[in-house]
């Protein structure tokens, strides 16, 4: 049976997708607009799908864009082996197999009325908190503070870069990026994303944060934001495992208690710091 | 007593027609059959089949068989198999690719690049024919229906899992003995049947010979005793079967501190006998394997040379290397973090995943283990030193 049908899908089974167009975002990265026979299954921002390379295998991918009036769905990959290789490499025209969307997303709905968001981005974790940006962008109105810090290794690795310019001139946002390491031609800010956070301007006890990026980053960004007094269950974060199945079912993203397919890939700082400090867990 | 209830005697030729009737019914029968020097699950045929007159002898990194001085069919406790190789097979073929259409050439970017249209086709989720087990004891019950939780309880059910689990049959057999590892009576999932069965079965011996009181469970299951002739179960032969009960359940050597040990592992995730027994595993993955409960999976793409690509579904097991790998390297890398992540799923974090413990307290692991390792003996190691760890700040 292919999926997509009105019988109940099988789940283990992907639907076919078709690039409609590539970007390259980075030296090393590609986003790619990907085009469905039928309609989208809708998505919430901070939701990935597994996407299959052809002939290569499957790799857990954020979605970076919901379908806009194009009909559209953006993923951004960073190639770092043969999966992500093969996927960046696809061309307008090809397909792909996809199967999704999985996982809780980032709490940018009713959550996140009256609140002053902040959201921190480290490398690639951008991409995940896209389409929450977005959207905190489209009830702008709703929410008190809205904040994105951006940290990456270098300028060539910044992402989106148009629509960062767009973001920087942005008014109702306070956007700082940050770099590792650049050369003297780089006119903005040199060092970890932690260091920019003192700048924010909001109020801590109402703050809700979202942090995506590696594990480090996250918790010394996390730890940084409790020190400034935002409550540890205002702190949320993406965390990334080996994924097979997705479904909550093959064991491999675990991360104790939680099935981060399932559970999350977004998960609460209280809930996940004690385990954050246990090594190889 | 509604009469589905009722415990009734079986002819003495009732296992053989029993087996015949579930058969002729169009179930591929699987019971327990002595090969290679160990009971193991397969398809049979007829009582002939069963190990009659045979036993198993366990201890940690030990089993054997042996024979036994009378005739009984289900004299033996647990071998290395376990019901999960029919309802989860160790392979299942998850999709298959066909090329439709015609591969063509198209200029698309800069390149010229085949561009095939990708078409998925799902693998058979139902089997040939329904599985109707044979000889299944309380603590396999209660890990299918751990398994249940895990595979078809969630948002996403497997389809495949599902068929196999939804139309299989289920005959069980109350324990007439323990073996020395097993340790059900501490879980609280044996040695009685009491759920999830469409016969159960007690085999009582006279002189040597086996004799059976049944049970039906569900419409199946009676509709299958109707067709026996049989006579309600004498009080004598119930006051048997109690007390063989009771006997196997006060045998039990090996138990396990149910309750407590969820919080107890959760709270010395850096014990120091995660070392000690890291220094003795082999990482072999054993344990996982022959475990009723344990569901780990990975999955393999082959493409073949006209371009179809297959994936597969396989055990997999958190002891191999492989299972924890993100890009730059295993999250795991240490037998210490693997046996530790083992354990822990099994009797802690299972709870906090899927509602229960992920052990039935079969003892498989401590027998197919080849360096004897027990988790029972572990498990009293970090309970008679329990650390203070946790809160431990970033
Ligand atoms: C929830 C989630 C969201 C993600 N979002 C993105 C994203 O938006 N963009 C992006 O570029 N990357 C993302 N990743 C990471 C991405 O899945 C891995 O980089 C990718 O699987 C690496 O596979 P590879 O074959 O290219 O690399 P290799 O490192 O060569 O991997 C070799 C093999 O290891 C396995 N492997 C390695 N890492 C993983 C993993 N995380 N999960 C499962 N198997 C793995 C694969 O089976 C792979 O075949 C995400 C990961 C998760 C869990
Ligand atoms: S962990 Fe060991 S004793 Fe428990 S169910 Fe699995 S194999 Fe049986
Ligand atoms: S505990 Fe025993 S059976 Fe399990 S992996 Fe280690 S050596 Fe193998
Ligand atoms: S990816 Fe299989 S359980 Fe989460």
């Amino acid at each position: 049976m292919a999926a997509g049908g009105a019988q109940r899908p099988d789940p283990l089974v992907p639907i076919p997708v078709t690039v409609r167009r590539r970007r390259r975002e980075s030296p090393d990265t590609w986003s790619l607009q990907l085009e469905c026979a039928g309609p989208w299954p809708p998505s919430l921002p901070g939701q990935f799908n597994m996407l299959y390379a052809p002939g290569v295998g499957e790799a857990a991918i954020s979605i970076s864009g919901e379908p806009g009036r194009n009909g559209l769905l953006m993923h951004t990959i960073r190639s770092v082996g043969a999966v992500s290789r093969a996927l960046g490499d696809l061309r307008p025209g090809q397909q792909l197999g996809l199967r999704g969307p999985f996982g809780v997303g980032w709490p940018v709905g009713e959550e996140a009325e009256g609140r002053d968001v902040l959201l921190v981005a480290g490398g690639l974790g951008l991409a995940p908190l896209r389409p929450a940006l977005r959207a905190l962008l489209d009830r702008r109105r709703s929410l008190g503070a809205l904040a994105l810090v951006y940290g990456t290794r270098g300028p060539p690795d910044l992402l989106f870069r148009g629509e960062l310019a767009r973001w920087r001139r942005d008014r109702r946002l306070q956007c700082h990026v940050t770099v590792d390491q650049a050369g003297p031609e780089w006119q903005g800010e040199i060092g970890v994303v932690t260091r920019l956070l003192p700048r924010l301007v909001f109020r801590p006890g109402n703050a809700l944060a979202l942090l995506c990026g590696p594990e480090i980053m996250m918790r010394r960004t996390a730890a940084a934001l409790r020190d400034q007094g935002v409550p540890e269950s205002a702190i949320f974060l993406s965390m990334e495992r080996n994924m097979k199945c997705a479904l909550g079912q093959c064991g491999r993203c675990q991360f104790g208690p939680s099935l981060i397919c399932r559970d999350g890939p977004v998960l609460r700082y209280d809930q996940v710091r004690p385990l954050l400090v246990v090594r190889e867990i | 007593m509604k009469k589905r209830e009722e415990v009734r005697t079986l002819p003495e030729d009732g296992l053989e027609r029993l087996i015949g009737l579930v058969r002729s019914r169009g179930y591929c029968l699987v019971g327990p059959t002595l090969r290679d020097g160990a009971i193991v699950y397969d398809e049979i045929s007829a009582v002939s089949d069963l190990p009659a007159g045979w036993t198993d002898e366990q201890e940690a990194g030990r089993y054997r068989v042996k024979a036994r001085e009378d005739a009984a069919a289900f004299g033996y406790n647990l071998g290395p198999h376990s019901w999960k190789r029919f309802l989860y097979p160790p392979r299942t073929q998850l999709w298959q690719t066909t090329p439709t259409g015609e591969a063509t050439l198209q200029p698309v970017g800069a390149a010229a690049r085949a561009v095939q249209e990708l078409d998925f086709i799902g693998g058979s989720t139902t089997p040939d024919r329904p599985f109707a087990f044979l000889g299944v004891r309380a603590c396999e019950l209660s890990a299918v229906a751990i398994q249940d939780r895990v595979l078809m309880g969630g948002a996403f059910p497997d389809p495949h899992y599902q068929s196999r689990r939804e139309s299989a049959l289920f005959i069980a057999v109350n324990c007439s003995q323990a073996a020395a590892t097993c340790f059900c009576v501490s879980m609280g999932t044996g040695p009685e049947v009491t759920g999830g069965f469409d016969i159960v079965l007690t085999e009582l011996l006279e002189d040597g010979s086996p004799a059976y009181l049944a049970r039906a469970g569900s419409a199946a299951g009676e509709s299958l005793l109707a067709q026996l002739e049989h006579g309600p179960a004498s009080p004598a032969e119930l006051d048997r079967s109690r007390v063989q009960l009771d006997q196997t359940a006060g045998s039990m050597r090996r138990e396990l501190a149910a309750d407590e040990v969820r919080g107890l592992l959760a709270a010395n995730l850096e014990h120091p006998r995660w070392d000690d027994v890291a220094s003795r595993c082999l990482a072999c993955t054993n344990c996982t394997m022959v475990c009723p409960t344990c569901f780990c999976s990975t999955v393999e793409d082959h493409t073949s040379l006209d371009g179809t690509a297959t994936r597969t579904r396989s055990w997999d097991s958190c002891f191999s290397l492989d299972f924890s790998y993100v890009h730059g390297g295993s999250v795991r890398a240490s037998t210490r973090a693997r046996y530790r992540q083992w354990l822990t799923h099994k009797l802690s974090t299972w709870h906090d995943q899927f509602d229960s413990s992920g052990c039935v307290g079969c003892g498989r692991c401590i027998a197919w283990c080849p360096v004897g390792i027990d988790l029972t003996e572990e498990v009293r190691a970090i309970a008679s030193e329990p650390g203070d760890r946790q809160e431990t700040t970033s």
